[in-house]
């Protein structure tokens, strides 16, 4: 079976042109982020005292992560069950286009939304940190640590986010049902932002690194997860092959 | 090197086959990534910097070896799509006539399909010869739309064999059959959200084809929607999106081209232009399979056609079919009855019986009515007859369809 970058970026636009149009994903996409950049500012520009201010600044940073499991999470449980209910999916499987090509498309215009917002929020912050807050606060933000913490994790998490909501939005058989479970399932990764909030785990490189791989083979495996449940008969028939 | 992809691969059990530049693409990943992750743990004085390097490292690799899959080369295929596009001519109803690329396009053998107990279709056997126009009759819930999924690899078989222009229906070469066919749903199955154009360009993409906008305004032109092409699919009638459907099918010049009730929904001019597109398809050599209801459409179109109804009930021309049901006849309308009927139809070689139908005329059941049709004439002139009109009894398809279908029915109350 022939692998076509062509097709995947075929896929990729066209989810990103309906995805434009969705007044509700649009909506989503701009209300959401607009809360989550608030709260941690107004966190930071609040942090006065210089004891609590690292702590302060690591869980204001944090809760920038929630965006990139947020956002993709709705779009990815419709991207199958919604084309299914639409009736647009049979079309789609009728042509060359491999299950890999159609599924990395989806998830492609998925992330790169997800992502892009996620890394804007993380600039104003840091920007407007520079500009506006004290110095104790800007010099435990801008830190290679913070920087590296959002490129690797924004990713990740929009990953797992994603891949679980892909493989739901495969097995489901309704479009709410899918967009339920998907943002269910995507919330143990917000687990870890918790947890660091709560100060059970304590933040560090070794912490993050560790973190990101384990993200990053649960992407794998969620991957794999998301390809092996796709079955184009019984998406298109409703009945298991062979039965 | 327990982070090698060629070892992790075989570790997991994955087949990777990597070509030059995924291998380069792979270890310049590895190496930024490990770049900075030292970078990192020297600038925050990490104590652990060689395990942080060591751990970054040995993600990417994981991750390149699990989804090493997607990304393997692909095998080089007689069939590429660039030589595909320059062999199928460009849409046009009023091309010149291409010889057929080879000489049966479909063979089906005791094609079987179940869905649990109940049963899609059953041992279905026939072949569609390239170029030809096949028409796929028989109620619904007769196994059409799934015969057509079947061949259109969709959804696998539970027993038999086919070939579709020569490949074996077999999952691995599902890919393969796609990318020479089309299939035309019955749902349209449009994206609302999008233009005419942008639906279209969405799956010239999918099937890779060379110079999309000229073959998009092609396939427009011959389905007479060049002037919608930049409305929203949302904004158009039942019957358009059917016309977006079908321009949509014909975007890849396949070789066979599954037409699930394609004038469903539109009205009798854009029926009438359907048709003729099919003529123009047949013209051109590409075979086309029609499933429709509409008997009437098969008659005019079909070169053959198959009746489904589970099991296949019949295949073949038309006439074909109405000969093998029917037996052939004479109509005789006369001005007054006759007043011994049995010795006049007595007297001409080649009637076997003879029956007055509602209307009073006689209907004879004859061997040749072409030969027939002069002896009896003169026969009744000269019995005195006053003779209106000697006609061929004619049964169209709708004849052969019902007769097959309510013997089915017939057989199913028994």
């Amino acid at each position: 079976m022939t692998f076509s970058f062509a097709r995947l970026a075929a896929v990729a636009v066209k989810e990103l042109r309906e995805l434009r149009r969705n007044r509700f994903i649009v909506a989503t996409m701009v209300v959401l982020p607009v809360i989550f950049l608030i709260v941690p500012i107004s966190d930071l520009f609040r942090t006065a005292a210089p004891a609590a201010e690292r702590a302060q600044v690591g869980v204001s940073l944090l809760l920038l992560l929630i965006v990139p499991v947020v956002v993709p999470a709705a779009i990815a449980a419709y991207s199958i069950v919604g084309e299914r209910e639409q009736g647009t999916l049979e079309p789609v499987l009728t042509t060359p286009v491999s299950r890999e090509e159609l599924l990395l498309g989806k998830a492609l215009a998925a992330i790169l939304p997800a992502v892009g917002i996620a890394y804007l929020l993380f600039a104003i912050v840091v920007v407007v940190v520079r500009i506006g807050a004290g110095q104790v606060v800007v010099s435990a933000v801008w830190q290679a640590p913070n920087f590296l913490a959002q490129a690797l994790f924004a990713p990740l998490l929009a990953g797992w986010s994603i891949w679980v909501g892909i493989a739901i939005s495969a097995r489901s058989s309704d479009v709410r049902v899918a967009q339920q479970l998907g943002t269910l399932a995507s919330l143990p990764a917000l687990g870890v932002t918790a947890l660091i909030s709560f100060k059970v785990l304590q933040p560090s490189i070794a912490l993050a690194v560790i973190l990101a791989a384990i993200l990053a083979a649960l992407n794998a495996i969620g991957w794999r997860l998301a390809t092996a449940v796709f079955d184009r008969e019984r998406l298109i028939t409703g009945a298991q092959p062979g039965r | 090197m327990t982070t090698d992809p060629w070892f992790v691969r075989r570790s997991v059990g994955i087949g990777w086959r990597p070509n030059s530049w995924q291998g380069w693409a792979i270890t310049a990943v590895t190496i930024v990534a490990a770049v900075t992750a030292a970078l990192v743990s020297r600038l925050a004085k990490a104590p652990a910097g060689f395990v942080v390097t060591v751990a970054v490292v040995a993600t990417y690799a994981l991750i390149a070896a699990l989804t090493s899959r997607v990304t393997a080369p692909a095998p080089q295929h007689k069939d590429d799509v660039p030589k595909r596009d320059a062999r199928v001519a460009p849409v046009s109803v009023a091309a010149a006539a291409a010889s057929p690329p080879h000489p049966q396009a479909l063979v089906v053998d005791r094609l079987t399909k179940r869905f649990g107990q109940r049963v899609a279709f059953q041992d279905v056997s026939f072949a569609v010869g390239a170029g030809e126009v096949f028409g796929f009759l028989g109620p619904n819930g007769a196994g059409k739309t799934t015969t057509v999924r079947t061949l259109g690899t969709l959804i696998a078989p539970t027993a038999g064999s086919a070939t579709v222009l020569g490949i074996a229906l077999a999952p691995r070469f599902g890919q393969e059959i796609r990318r020479r066919i089309a299939i035309m749903p019955e749902s349209p199955g449009l994206y609302l959200r999008l233009s005419v154009r942008e639906n279209l360009e969405f799956f010239a993409g999918l099937f890779s084809v060379a110079n999309p906008q000229a073959r998009i305004s092609e396939a427009l032109a011959a389905v007479n929607l060049a002037a919608r092409a930049d409305d929203l699919c949302s904004s158009l009638s039942k019957g358009l999106r059917q016309r977006v459907a079908l321009a949509r099918a014909l975007l890849s010049g396949p070789e066979i081209l599954f037409l699930d009730e394609p004038t469903s929904g539109l009205d009798p001019v854009a029926t009438r232009e359907v048709h003729d597109l099919i003529d123009g398809l047949r013209r051109r050599g590409v075979t086309v399979f029609l499933t429709t209801h509409r008997l009437e459409e098969a008659e005019r179109l079909c070169d053959r056609v198959a009746i489904l109804n589970t099991t296949l009930r019949m295949v073949g021309r038309p006439d074909e079919l109405r000969a093998a049901l029917f037996s052939r006849g004479l109509v005789v309308a006369l001005g007054t009855p006759l007043a011994a009927a049995d010795d006049v139809f007595a007297s001409v070689d080649g009637i076997s019986s003879w029956q007055i139908d509602a209307r009073g005329r006689y209907v004879l059941t004859v061997s040749d009515p072409q030969q027939v049709a002069p002896a009896l004439t003169r026969a009744l002139v000269g019995a005195g007859a006053d003779v209106e009109s000697i006609s061929e009894s004619r049964h169209t398809l709708e004849d052969v369809y019902l007769e097959l279908i309510s013997s089915d029915v017939e057989a199913q109350a028994r």
